[in-house]
């Protein structure tokens, strides 16, 4: 019954090619100890669908991502992420950008298993432009409206998901205890096997049940990850760190601050898929 | 002692909640938290506001303060702004790297959206928020990289496709889409603003600014104090405004 594991035979698990979800949100408890197993593993061609921050721009800066996903990349408090501009700009990566309504129905229909959720989130916006296999529906009923098209989001089906929270048992229950689960439970849910990073692992949980956001029945692996959040924040174990973000933003024009990120060597922050 | 520019900003930005009742007034940008919390403690006290985080507060909390049990009255995550969004009950104030006179913003690549010269943040909630609910905008420098013909991304709607684009302040004067086709116009200057200095900085044809045009309210005495001395005694608003 016991999923304990380590990063990283978590990232060996990953192949090429495969859709991958980041719970988390920009640079908030985001599961950075297994974001950077992946970047050390062999795998390549993700498609990584994450409310992105520096998850997103080290996994670009490594070659990992062929498209991402995502209606935002920031790191919250430094509001553009160096290494995901770079890429985009390098046309190294494709995106599919979403509105944060759409993208969380896209979960949503995923966790649940449906062919679509109507919205009339990103009608008249370029959403619809950018990605041209987005499909409109109208609702069957009648509406007083006169009942115009809605867009059907479709679902965003993840082959693994990486979610990392507070406590977590042997057995794959996650529980966080900030102020914010996120879309976390939900990228476990879309996942057809999610792994979880947590603080500490526990025998069992104190606090009250709404706590526990993940359930072990969609949690493959769970890795204890003390820090592995970090740079990000993980509350209230700790806030984001700002200095080592600053040094990480500030890595993307200084070759000498890479080596902290990206380890010593000239493929170091490399910002061009191979 | 007379208003400071960031401090007409701030009132400016309050109006833009005036008469929306018990909504919430989400904002991004410091002048424009700063309004939302200055309108919920003066003219439009069922205002919610946030402590700039997951939680709803009690009351106005100065800036950059986190709130403590006892000033919380609401939880507020993400997926809750998002369900707002469709629900309605929300008022939102974004910021935006491009705007045009048609009321479309951009805050997610400049130039060729395939391969742009400059990813910006990516569009957010700015679809949904801008076709589900009354939005506004804060500009902190009104300028012609801003004010631009036509938007490089639509990330927000156009005020033809909006729910209802209320009002867009920025550090020189307050606009609507008031104009011919729901374009924009020119609503008040800011004291020691004039109308030549707006057009100059501003990159499309602008309705509204041939004739007299009005001079956007001073604060109150009590609403420079609230700000000075409750609000933000530390002065960030000046740091986004300067002088």
């Amino acid at each position: 019954m016991g999923k304990v594991t380590t990063p990283d035979a978590i990232a060996a698990s990953l192949s090429d090619g495969m859709v991958l979800g980041i719970g988390g949100w920009g640079s908030r408890r985001k599961p950075m100890e297994l974001v950077r197993a992946v970047c050390r593993s062999p795998v390549r061609d993700l498609t990584v669908v994450s409310c992105g921050g520096p998850d997103v721009g080290m996994l670009c800066a490594h070659g990992k991502v062929r498209r991402v996903v995502a209606p935002f990349v920031t790191l919250d408090s430094i509001p553009l992420e160096p290494y995901f501009r770079a890429a985009r700009e390098s046309g190294a990566v494709a995106l599919t950008e979403h509105d944060e309504g759409m993208f969380m129905f896209g979960l949503l229909a995923a966790a649940h298993r449906l062919p679509f959720l109507p919205t009339p989130a990103g009608l008249g916006s370029d959403v619809l432009r950018a990605d041209p296999g987005l499909r409109t529906v109208r609702s069957p009923y009648p509406a007083e409206d006169g009942g115009g098209p809605l867009v059907a989001v479709p679902p965003l089906r993840l082959d693994a998901a990486l979610v990392h929270v507070n406590r977590a048992d042997a057995r794959g229950n996650g529980q966080y205890l900030g102020p914010d689960p996120y879309l976390d439970e939900l990228f476990a849910k879309a996942a057809d096997r999610c792994y979880l990073s947590c603080e500490r692992l526990v025998d069992s949980f104190t606090g009250p049940p709404q706590t526990l956001l993940v359930s072990r029945a969609v949690v493959a692996g769970v890795a204890e990850t003390p820090g592995g959040a970090l740079f990000t924040s993980c509350e209230p174990d700790y806030g984001r760190d700002e200095e080592a973000q600053r040094r990480y933003a500030a890595s993307a024009a200084d070759p000498a601050l890479r080596a902290e990120f990206f380890g010593p060597g000239p493929e170091s922050g490399r910002t061009e898929a191979a | 002692m007379a208003a400071t520019r960031a401090e007409v900003c701030v009132v400016a930005c309050a109006e833009a909640w005036r008469g929306d009742g018990e909504v919430l007034a989400a904002a991004m940008g410091t002048c424009s938290v700063l309004g939302a919390r200055l309108a919920r403690m003066t003219f439009e006290p069922d205002l919610l506001t946030t402590d700039g985080g997951a939680l709803l507060t009690r009351e106005a909390l100065p800036l950059g303060r986190a709130a403590a049990p006892e000033e919380t009255e609401g939880w507020l995550p993400f997926r809750d702004h998002l369900w707002l969004v469709l629900h309605g009950r929300r008022h939102v104030m974004m910021g935006a790297s491009q705007l045009d006179r048609y009321g479309r913003s951009n805050i997610s690549a400049i130039g060729p959206w395939e391969r742009p010269d400059r990813q910006l943040l990516g569009v957010r909630g700015a679809p949904g928020n801008t076709r589900c609910g009354p939005t506004s905008y804060w500009i902190p420098r009104h300028s012609r990289r801003v004010f631009v013909p036509e938007v490089d991304m639509v990330s927000g709607v156009s005020a033809a496709d909006a729910h209802g684009l209320r009002r867009v302040v920025t550090d020189l004067a307050v606009l609507d889409f008031g104009g011919p086709g729901r374009t924009a116009r020119l609503v008040s200057v800011h004291p020691g603003t004039t109308v030549r200095e707006v057009l100059d900085r501003t990159g499309f044809e602008l309705a509204g600014a041939g004739g007299e045009v009005p001079v956007t309210r001073e604060p109150t005495g009590e609403e420079l104090r609230l700000l000075r001395e409750v609000l933000d005694p530390g002065g960030l608003r000046d740091r986004e405004v300067p002088g």
